[in-house]
Order: structure tokens, then C-alpha cells, then sequence
């Protein structure tokens, strides 16, 4: 005798979401709740107790432009360097390869501290090189390697058949690699190589230790003159707190633009 | 077969070791100019390998191979020039999936060939169309399903104008359902004198199509002859075991 299906028993189908999806729909986000958080407290701190917080305001800007300087320069150059460090990694030249490699183990074994001291002092005593400029170098030199790796990785993801694709049709390496490569490892690297920004400028208050007046340095120099340590360093973690969460929604925000065709 | 037409790929006495495993022993065939060669065997037996040693994307250790009278494993000789006149079809489609479907035509056209956009975009829409999915122009590939991936990859290889296309295993990765339309364009391009060498599992393709089948198995050409000869009257052992297991 055939059996009949069961038709009695209805399997309840849900979403369909086995992986979790990142929600950030919703209004009150962890991200919107530091970054308003933040502002508000600042406001806050300001109107309530102006005398030392509007005071400490006033004082720090100037600071926050040499902060921007340094990380924005410090980003460009390290791109320049991490693209051709990662490249190096993955040419099948043995000198090229090696001189990569080893530039990426001998600086991601050294602290970013020491090498701001080696640029600024050591280096120091043979060429002179302008305080913003040599912060700006070691903060390039150090975020390269660690760049270097992200787009090797980047560029290692992208399946081979689409460098076979790109030869077979008549391009050279070069050709493909710009075309072809670099466009598609690009959105891959995006998101770690926000994370590297995101740290680079949270890094970039290294530099104060130097002879370079950026928003830690400022504040230092406040608080030392005032004795108001609390208030002033109060202030300046708010002010790399909302730096840092404007930075990285800039970046979230451009993940999403660059997937809208996906 | 038809000896009066010009060489188009020579291959003799092709070698190639992956390691201590030799994939190529002694291969030697030639492919003339409008001829259609379709390599068959077990998955294993080279013959992937011969085909991407056309066009260099395999280095081959020893044997020569002359493609439109270049010699591709010379270093003088450069390799993106033999390239641009062999075409390549793979498995896997292997379009751009950051370009449209039109740019993945127009690309190589402007960057290679050198044709100003306006001119490549044409070409390219004419292809499009004759494939039968330029309505799809501006879509990203991944909107688009196996069969018309595959489609444009050919109309992709097309739009450089190729002297001989190379088929990787083309309808392999592709739903029972979708063999059909891209097997269809085959066979028009095929009717139309283009010159193709083919590496499938699609018998059907071969009987109809081919001027010539190849039979290999463990890296050797076993058996070589018109389509008739061999899926009637095939003389060697292995050939017939395959066959029998296939059909």
C-alpha cells in the first residue's frame, strides 16, 4: 500500500537568516550612542562648567589640525608604501619578494614608539628632517608593513582564473592587475584596511612625545600649565573618541557604496 | 580532413611534468585553419593541460608549440601578441565581476586592441546581440545565470576578434538545462568557419561538430581521428572502455 505525505504536520519556515546579519537599522545603535554621547557630554561640559572645559576647548584646536595632518599624511604615504610592499610579497622576482618580506618582519617587530625615536633622534643626527615630516615617515613606515600584508591578502583572495581570464584576452601583468586585480581586491581590503586607519590615528598620539604640538601634546601642555589633569584628559579622550567613530562610519559608509551592485 | 588549409597550431613532441608527474608525453597534433578539434578523455589525462599550454597559461618543459606561425614557449617572442589572437573559453566563465557585462567586452578591446570606446561599445552590443542576451548589457554578472554567464565570456573572447578559440570544458559547470544555449552558440560559431579547439565531455557536440577528435588518457594522445571513425569504430582498448562508460 502506498502511503499518502503527511500534509498534516506544516513545517513553520522562518526568514530564512541562519547568519546573523549586521542590524543597524535601528535608532539607538552602539555606534550612535558614543558618537552623540560623546558631543553631547562635550556641550554638556562646556555650558555647565565652562571654566576649565570651554577653556580646555579653546586651547586644544590647533592641536586637532596637527593630529589631522599627521594621520591623513601618515595614510596616503602608508598606502603608497603597503601597496608596493604587498606586491612585493606576491612578485615572483626572489630579490623584489625578499626585500618586501623582510621589510614587513623588520618593522612589524619593532614598536612604533621606538621608531618614531629611531626617525626622530637617531636618524636625527644625520639629516635633519622637519618634526611633522619625520612623524609623518614613521608613522608611514610602520603602518606600510602592516598595510603591505592587508593587501597582499587582498590581492592573494581574488580566484586565478580571473588573472587567466585577463591574460587569455591579451593583457600584460600590468594590465591585468589594474584592471582587473587591484579593482576587486580593493573592496576586499576595504573594511581591515579601515580597522588600520581607525588604529593609525588612535597611534598618531605617539608622535606627541616629539616636538609635535598634536591634540595629546596640547593637552599636556595644558594640563601641566593648569594642574587640571582630569578635565583636560577628560577632554581629550572625547575628542579622539568622536575622531575616531566619525572616521570609521566614513568607512562603513563607503563599504556600502562600493557594494551596491552586489 | 582538410590538408590544403593553412597550419593554424603546431604542436610537436609537447612534454610537461608537475613535479615528478608527467602530465603531457610526447604530444604532437596540428590544427589547421577552420578546423574544429574536439579533445576528449577521463578526467586526469592531460588534456586540460595541452589545451592552457596553447596560449601559455601552462609553461610546457620540452616539444614546441607554434601558434599562427609564433612560437609560443619563446621568450623572444611575446606572448601577449599570440594571446590576443587565441581566445579562451573556462569552466568557470571567469568574467569581471566589477564590470558590467558590456564593460567585461569592451575592456580588453580598448586596453589591448586599442579601439576607441564608441567603436568597442559597438562591437560589443552586436556580439551581445548575437548570443542573444544584450538586454543584459548593463547587469553585473552575478545577476546572471550560468548558461548567460557563459554566453558573454564567449562573446567576451569573441570581441577581440580571435583567429582560434579555446574551449575549457565549457558547459561543465553548468545546470543540465543551460548546456543547450550555450552548446547552441558553439555550434554557430563552428557553422561560421571559426577555428576551435574544445576540450568537452559533451559527445553529442562532438559528433555533430568536430572534424576531429582527439582521445587522450595518462598524458598520451591514444586514439585521433574523424568523429564517425572513432564513436563507430574505435581501435584501441581504452578508447572503447571509455566510450562504452560514456555513452
Amino acid at each position: 500500500m502506498a502511503q499518502t505525505p503527511n500534509t498534516q504536520i506544516k513545517i513553520e519556515i522562518g526568514e530564512g537568516a541562519a547568519i546573523p546579519v549586521k542590524s543597524d537599522s535601528g535608532l539607538f545603535t552602539a555606534w550612535r550612542i558614543a558618537f552623540f554621547g560623546a558631543i553631547l557630554t562635550c556641550c554638556y561640559l562646556a555650558f555647565i562648567k565652562p571654566e576649565p572645559y570651554l577653556e580646555i576647548f579653546k586651547f586644544v584646536p590647533d592641536g586637532i589640525l596637527v593630529t589631522f595632518k599627521v594621520t591623513v599624511g601618515a595614510i596616503l604615504l602608508a598606502s603608497v608604501i603597503g601597496l608596493v610592499a604587498g606586491l612585493g610579497r606576491i612578485s615572483s622576482n626572489r630579490i623584489i619578494n625578499g626585500t618586501a618580506s623582510l621589510y614587513v618582519e623588520v618593522i612589524r617587530g619593532i614598536p612604533l614608539l621606538v621608531q618614531i625615536f629611531y626617525i626622530y633622534y637617531a636618524l636625527g643626527r644625520f639629516v635633519k628632517i622637519p618634526d611633522m615630516l619625520s612623524a609623518i615617515i614613521a608613522m608611514a613606515v610602520c603602518y606600510g608593513a602592516y598595510l603591505g600584508e592587508v593587501f597582499r591578502a587582498g590581492i592573494q583572495s581574488i580566484p586565478k582564473g580571473q588573472m587567466e581570464a585577463a591574460l587569455s584576452l591579451g593583457m600584460t601583468r600590468g594590465q591585468a592587475l589594474r584592471q582587473v586585480i587591484l579593482p576587486q581586491a580593493f573592496r576586499v581590503v576595504l573594511p581591515p584596511i579601515g580597522n588600520e586607519f581607525i588604529a593609525l590615528l588612535k597611534d598618531s598620539s605617539l608622535v606627541s612625545i616629539i616636538a609635535v604640538s598634536d591634540l595629546l601634546r596640547r593637552g599636556r601642555e595644558y594640563a601641566s600649565e593648569t594642574f587640571s589633569y582630569f578635565e583636560t584628559y577628560t577632554v581629550i579622550a572625547l575628542i579622539y573618541l568622536v575622531l575616531t567613530l566619525f572616521f570609521s562610519k566614513l568607512i562603513s559608509l563607503m563599504e556600502e557604496r562600493l557594494n551596491a551592485d552586489r | 580532413m582538410p590538408t590544403d588549409r593553412q597550419t593554424m597550431i603546431e604542436i610537436s613532441g609537447v612534454s610537461k611534468f608537475f613535479g615528478s608527474f608527467q602530465a603531457l608525453k610526447d604530444i604532437s597534433f596540428t590544427v589547421h585553419d577552420g578546423e574544429k578539434v574536439v579533445i576528449i578523455g577521463p578526467s586526469g589525462s592531460g588534456k586540460s593541460t595541452i589545451l592552457r599550454s596553447i596560449n601559455r597559461l601552462e609553461s610546457v618543459d620540452s616539444g614546441s608549440i607554434i601558434v599562427d606561425g609564433m612560437n609560443v614557449n619563446d621568450p623572444q617572442v611575446d606572448i601577449c601578441k599570440v594571446r590576443e589572437e587565441v581566445g579562451m573559453v573556462f569552466q568557470s566563465f571567469n568574467l569581471f565581476p566589477h564590470k558590467t557585462v558590456l564593460e567585461n567586452l569592451t575592456l580588453a578591446q580598448t586596453v589591448v586592441r586599442k579601439r576607441p570606446l564608441h567603436e568597442a561599445k559597438e562591437i560589443s552590443m552586436a556580439l551581445l546581440e548575437k548570443v542573444g542576451i544584450a538586454e543584459k548589457a548593463s547587469a553585473y554578472p552575478a545577476k546572471l545565470s550560468g548558461g548567460q554567464q557563459q554566453r558573454v565570456a564567449i562573446a567576451r573572447s569573441l570581441a577581440m576578434n580571435p583567429k582560434v578559440i579555446l574551449f575549457d570544458e565549457p558547459t561543465s559547470a553548468l545546470d543540465p538545462e543551460m548546456i543547450g544555449e550555450v552548446l547552441d552558440v558553439m555550434k554557430t560559431l563552428a557553422l561560421e568557419g571559426m577555428t576551435m579547439v574544445v576540450v568537452t565531455h559533451e559527445m553529442g557536440f562532438a559528433r555533430e561538430v568536430a572534424d576531429r577528435v582527439i582521445f587522450m588518457d595518462h598524458g598520451c594522445i591514444v586514439e585521433e581521428g574523424t568523429p564517425e571513425h572513432f564513436f563507430t569504430a574505435p581501435t584501441h582498448e581504452r578508447a572503447k572502455l571509455f566510450l562504452s562508460q560514456i555513452l
